[in-house]
C-alpha cells in the first residue's frame, strides 16, 4: 500500500506530515489515506502519535511539514471551528464536555438556535430530542451532563459529533469507557453514518473491535507509518506484531485458586445511600479478585466506599481479622490499601506536575524524605525505574504529565501505586486506553505482585481481561453482588448471566424481562448461548 | 433502546428537578436576607424607617452594579479585583468630562460608561491575549486605576455643582418621590443582566467557558474573544457604578473604591455563584448584594465599630459558602 495514489479516490489524505514537541518527535513523515465510505482503524502503541495526528487535522496543532488533502483538494485547517465547517468532526480522547450545561446545550454549543437574536432553549431542546431520537440514544435534552454516567457522557460526545454535517468523522478511543453493549450501539451508529460521501477514522486499543467495525487498519509506530492492511485479510496477532515490532508471546495467567491462603479483607453488608445494597466479599492474601459487571453496577462505588472516598451507610470491614472504619483515602493508605481511580484525569493525576512527582506523590512522605526534606534525587531515580519497567514514553521524568499521551498518563497512575508499598491494591479499569504490549506488561506486574503476597482487586469492563487475570470473580448487578465465580467455572456466559440478573426479577413483567435479558446478552456476547467456548483454552 | 436503558445505571435528575434545586438555593439566600432584615428591625428602632431603607437601597445600587458585572467574570472561572478602584477612576473621569470639560450630562455619562468598558477591555486583553492569570491582571489594574484616579484628580474630590442634573441620575425620581432613579437604574441593569446571561450566546458561552474552557474552545468557540467581551461587559458595569456613586455623593472621591471589590465578590459568592466557574445566577447576586448592604447598614446603625463590621461580614461569607457546599454535597 503506497500513499502516492492521488486523486479524489481518497476522501482524506495525509502526506508526509511531521510534528515535533520539545524533546519529542511525535510524527515523522506520516502518511495515510481514508477512502470514501470506509472505516479506517488507526492503531499504534501509547505515544505512537495517533492523537497528535488527529489534533493536526482539527487545527489544534499546526504541522511542521507535510500536507492534508480532502476529496482531492488541499486542506488547511485554522482551528477547531474551521475543521468543523470543512466537515471534519472529532471525538477527542479526553472528554470535552461542559459538565454544568445540559445535553442539548452541549450538543449545540457554538451554533445555538436563535430567535430574533435571543437563544431559544425550546427550539434547541426540540432539535436535540429529534437528533437523540434519530440516533436512538437514551438521553434527554435537559439532563445536566455532569450528572450523567461516563458512558452516557460519551454518548453526548457522539451525538454532538454526528450532529455536524461531517464528511470525516474521527474517533479517538471512543469506546475506552464503554461496555460491550454500548460498544455495539456505537458501532451501529457508525455503520449508519457511513455513506459514499463520508469516512471514519477510528482509533482504538481494543483489538477485538477492529475486526467488528473497520475495513482497513493503518498501523503507526514511533510517529512513523508502518503499514496498512485489509481487516478481513489479516489476523489481529499480525496487526499487533506490526504495532509493537515483535511478536507478543507472554500470556501471563495466575495459576490455581488460593483457598488455603489467609483472608486479609472481609466486607459484609456494605451499603451506600445511592446504590450499594448488602455487598459482601472477601479477599485473600496473594489473590487477584476480579470485579465484573455492567457499567453502573456499582463496582467503582464499592472501591470508593472501601477507601473512604464515599460514605458507607452500613456494613463492616475487617482487615486481617480486625474490624476497621476507614473515613478517607489517607486512612486507607495508612492501612496499606491503595486505590487507582478510573477517572485518571480528574482524580488520578497532577497534570501540571512532572512525571516524577506524580509517580512519587503517594509515597513521598514514607520513602523519599529525610528529616522532612524531600530527596528529589531518589525520587527521580525510582521514577526512572518505573518509566523503564512500564515503558512510559516520555523524554524525561521531568516532563509535565499533561504532555504525555493518554495511555502513558494511565501508566503513570499505575506506577504511582506500584511504587507505594501497599498490601491491598484496588485497580479500577487499570488498562483503559493502554496498548496491547503494555497491557501484557501490566498483567505480568499484577501477577508478580500477587505472587509476592499482595492482594489485588481488579475492576474491569473488559471481560476477557477479568477472566484471564482473576483467581475469583465477583459479579455485580444494580448495586448488589449477584455471584462469585471461581476462575475454573467462570466463562463469558456465566459472568454475563450473573451481570444481567435483576434482583427484582419476579416482580417484573416476564415478557419484558426476557426481551431485556436477551438483547443484553446478544449484543454483549457475540454468539451467546449457541457457542459455549471456554476462555481458559 | 431497551438494551442501553437496561444497562446504564443511575438516572440523572431531570431538568425541572435540577431547576428546583437551584431555586431552592436562591430561596434559602432570600430567607437569610429576610431573617437578617428582621433581626435588625427588632434590634434597632431606627433601622426599619423610610430614610434608612432608602439608604440601604442606595448602597445596594453601587455594590449590586459592581457585583452584576463580576458575576459574569466569576462564572467564567475568572475574577475581577479592579472593580472597586476602577469605579473610583470612572467617577473621577465623569467629573473630568462633566465638571472640568463641561460636556453635557448624557454624553458625559456615556463617555464614563465607555471609559469603564475600556478598563474591562484592557483586563480582557491581559487575561485572554497575554494569558495572565485573572487574579494578577486585575490586581495590577486595581493599583493602576487607584493611582490614575489620584493623579487625574490631583487627589482632590471633583464636585458636580455646575450641573445639578447629574445628581438627579441617582436621587431624582421620574416616577414620583417614592422611587429613586438609582433603584430604577439597578432594576434595569438586573433585567439586562438576566437577559444577557440566560437568553444570549454571550451568557451561554460564559457558563460554557467556566464549565470547561478547553472543551469550549474545541467546540469551535473563540474563547479568547468572548473572554474579552465578558471582561469588557464587567467594565461597562464599573463605569455605571462610577456614575451612580458620584451622582449619589454629588462628587467624585478619588481615594475611595478600594474594598468595594471584595464586597461585590462577597455578594456574588453569597448568591451561590461558584468561584470555580460554571454556575451562578443574577438573582443570587442581587440577593447577595442586598445581604451585604443590609449587614453594613444594620451594624452601623447599631453603632458597631467598623472593625467589627468587617469581622461579621467575613463570618457571614464563611457561613454562606459553607452552607452552599453542604447543600451540594447532600444533593
Ligand atoms: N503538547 C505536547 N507537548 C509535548 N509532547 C507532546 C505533546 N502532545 C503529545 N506529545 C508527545 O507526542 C507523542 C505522541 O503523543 P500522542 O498523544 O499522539 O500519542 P497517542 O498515539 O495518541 O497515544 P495513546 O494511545 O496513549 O493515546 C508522545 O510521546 C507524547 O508524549
Ligand atoms: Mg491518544
Amino acid at each position: 500500500m503506497t500513499a502516492e495514489v492521488a486523486g479524489s479516490e481518497h476522501l482524506l489524505e495525509v502526506r508526509g506530515v511531521s510534528k515535533g514537541f520539545p524533546g519529542v518527535r511525535a510524527l515523522h513523515e506520516m502518511h495515510l489515506t481514508l477512502r470514501h465510505g470506509e472505516v479506517l482503524a488507526l492503531v499504534g502503541e501509547n505515544g505512537a502519535g495517533k492523537s497528535t495526528l488527529m489534533k493536526l487535522l482539527s487545527g489544534i496543532y499546526t504541522a511542521d511539514a507535510g500536507e492534508f488533502w480532502l476529496a482531492g483538494r488541499p486542506l488547511s485547517v485554522s482551528g477547531p471551528k474551521d475543521a468543523l465547517e470543512q466537515g471534519i468532526s472529532i471525538i477527542h480522547q479526553e472528554f470535552n464536555l461542559m459538565p454544568h450545561l445540559t445535553v442539548a446545550q452541549n450538543i449545540f454549543i457554538g451554533r445555538e438556535p436563535r430567535v430574533a437574536g435571543f437563544l431559544s432553549d425550546r427550539e434547541q431542546n426540540r432539535r436535540a430530542a429529534e437528533l437523540l431520537d434519530r440516533l436512538g440514544l437514551p438521553l434527554k435534552p435537559r439532563q445536566v451532563v455532569g450528572n450523567l454516567t461516563v458512558a452516557r457522557q460519551q454518548m453526548v460526545e457522539i451525538a454532538k459529533a454526528l450532529s455536524y454535517d461531517a464528511r470525516v468523522l474521527i474517533m479517538d478511543e471512543p469506546t475506552a469507557a464503554l461496555n460491550d453493549a454500548e460498544v455495539s450501539t456505537l458501532h451501529d451508529l457508525i455503520r449508519r453514518f457511513r455513506s459514499p460521501e463520508t469516512g471514519v477514522i477510528y482509533i482504538s486499543h481494543r483489538m477485538d473491535e477492529l475486526k467488528a467495525i473497520s475495513d482497513r487498519v493503518t498501523v503507526i509506530r514511533d510517529g512513523e507509518y508502518v503499514d496498512t492492511v485489509d481487516t478481513r485479510a489479516t489476523s489481529m496477532p499480525e496487526v499487533i506484531s506490526l504495532m509493537v515490532g515483535r511478536t507478543l508471546t507472554s500470556e501471563a495467567r495466575p495459576q490455581g485458586v488460593r483457598a488455603d491462603r489467609e483472608t486479609v479483607l472481609e466486607v459484609e453488608g456494605l451499603c451506600t445511600k445511592d446504590l450499594l445494597k448488602d455487598v459482601g466479599f472477601d479477599l485473600r492474601k496473594g489473590e487477584i479478585l476480579g470485579f465484573a459487571g455492567l457499567m453502573g453496577a456499582g463496582r467503582t462505588e464499592v472501591a470508593r466506599a472501601l477507601v473512604g472516598a464515599d460514605k458507607m451507610s452500613a456494613g463492616t470491614v475487617r482487615l486481617r481479622g480486625r474490624q476497621v472504619r476507614i473515613h478517607n483515602p489517607a486512612e486507607a493508605a495508612r492501612h496499606r490499601i491503595g486505590y487507582l481511580s478510573e477517572d485518571r484525569k480528574n482524580l488520578g493525576l497532577l497534570l501540571e506536575q512532572d512525571v516524577a512527582s506524580n509517580i512519587a506523590i503517594s509515597s513521598v512522605a514514607e520513602r523519599f524524605t529525610t528529616f522532612g526534606f524531600v530527596d528529589f534525587k531518589a525520587m527521580r531515580e525510582r521514577a526512572k525505574e518505573m518509566v523503564r519497567t512500564l515503558g512510559i514514553k516520555t523524554p524525561s521524568v521531568q516532563q509535565t504529565t499533561k504532555n504525555l499521551s493518554g495511555g502513558n498518563q494511565q501508566k503513570v497512575v499505575i506506577a504511582k501505586w506500584l511504587v507505594k508499598d501497599c498490601d491491598i491494591l484496588i485497580f479500577d479499569e487499570p488498562t483503559r486506553g493502554i496498548d496491547v504490549g503494555a497491557k501484557e506488561e501490566i498483567y505480568r506486574l499484577l501477577n508478580d505482585l500477587a505472587e509476592q503476597g499482595k492482594s489485588i482487586v481488579m475492576i474491569s469492563s473488559e471481560l476477557p481481561e477479568v477472566l484471564r487475570m482473576s483467581h475469583r470473580i465477583v459479579v455485580m448487578t444494580e448495586g448488589r453482588v449477584s455471584g462469585v465465580l471461581d476462575s475454573d467455572e467462570a466463562t463469558q456466559e456465566s459472568v454475563m448471566h450473573l451481570a444481567t440478573l435483576r434482583p427484582d426479577e419476579n416482580l417484573r413483567d416476564a415478557a419484558e424481562l426476557g426481551l431485556v435479558d436477551e438483547s443484553v446478552l446478544a449484543s454483549a456476547v457475540p454468539g451467546a448461548g449457541d457457542d459455549r467456548k471456554d476462555p481458559d483454552q | 433502546m431497551t438494551t442501553l436503558d437496561a444497562t446504564t445505571g443511575q438516572a440523572a435528575p431531570s431538568g425541572w428537578a435540577a431547576g428546583l434545586k437551584d431555586r431552592l438555593q436562591q430561596l434559602l439566600a432570600f430567607a437569610s436576607l429576610i431573617v437578617i432584615f428582621g433581626f435588625f428591625s427588632v434590634a434597632s428602632s431606627s433601622f426599619f424607617t423610610y430614610g434608612n431603607v432608602t439608604n440601604i437601597l442606595f448602597s445596594t445600587v453601587v455594590i449590586g452594579t459592581l457585583a452584576l458585572g463580576t458575576t459574569f467574570v466569576i462564572i467564567t472561572g475568572g475574577i475581577d479585583l479592579s472593580i472597586g478602584t476602577g469605579m473610583a477612576l470612572c467617577a473621577v473621569m465623569s467629573g473630568v468630562f462633566i465638571t472640568n470639560m463641561g460636556i453635557a450630562v448624557p454624553l458625559g455619562v456615556l463617555l464614563t460608561l465607555l471609559f469603564g468598558g475600556l478598563i474591562g477591555l484592557v483586563n480582557g486583553f491581559n487575561v485572554s491575549v497575554l494569558r495572565l492569570p485573572p487574579f494578577i491582571a486585575t490586581l495590577a489594574m486595581m493599583l493602576v486605576a487607584q493611582g490614575l484616579a489620584l493623579v487625574i484628580s490631583h487627589s482632590a474630590p471633583i464636585y458636580f455643582t455646575k450641573d445639578p442634573g447629574y445628581v438627579k441620575i441617582s436621587t431624582g425620581s421620574i416616577f414620583g418621590v417614592n422611587f429613586p432613579n438609582a433603584v430604577l437604574v439597578l432594576l434595569v441593569a438586573v433585567v439586562v443582566s438576566v437577559v444577557l446571561l440566560n437568553k444570549t450566546i454571550l451568557g451561554r458561552y460564559t457558563y460554557s467557558i467556566g464549565s470547561n474552557e478547553e472543551a469550549t474552545a474545541l467546540s469551535g468557540i473563540n474563547v479568547r474573544r468572548w473572554k474579552i467581551v465578558i471582561y469588557t461587559l464587567a467594565g461597562l458595569f464599573i463605569g455605571l457604578a462610577g456614575v451612580m456613586i458620584s451622582a449619589r455623593l454629588g462628587s467624585a472621591q478619588p481615594a475611595t473604591g478600594m474594598g468595594y471589590e471584595l464586597q461585590a465578590i462577597a455578594a456574588v459568592v453569597i448568591g451561590g455563584t461558584s468561584l470555580a466557574g460554571g454556575k451562578g445566577s443574577v438573582v443570587g447576586t442581587v440577593i447577595g448584594a442586598l445581604i451585604i448592604s443590609v449587614l453594613n447598614n444594620g451594624l452601623q446603625i447599631m453603632s458597631i465599630p467598623q472593625e467589627w463590621q468587617n469581622v461579621v461580614l467575613g463570618l457571614v461569607i464563611l457561613v454562606a459558602v459553607y452552607a452552599d457546599m453542604i447543600r451540594k454535597k447532600e444533593a
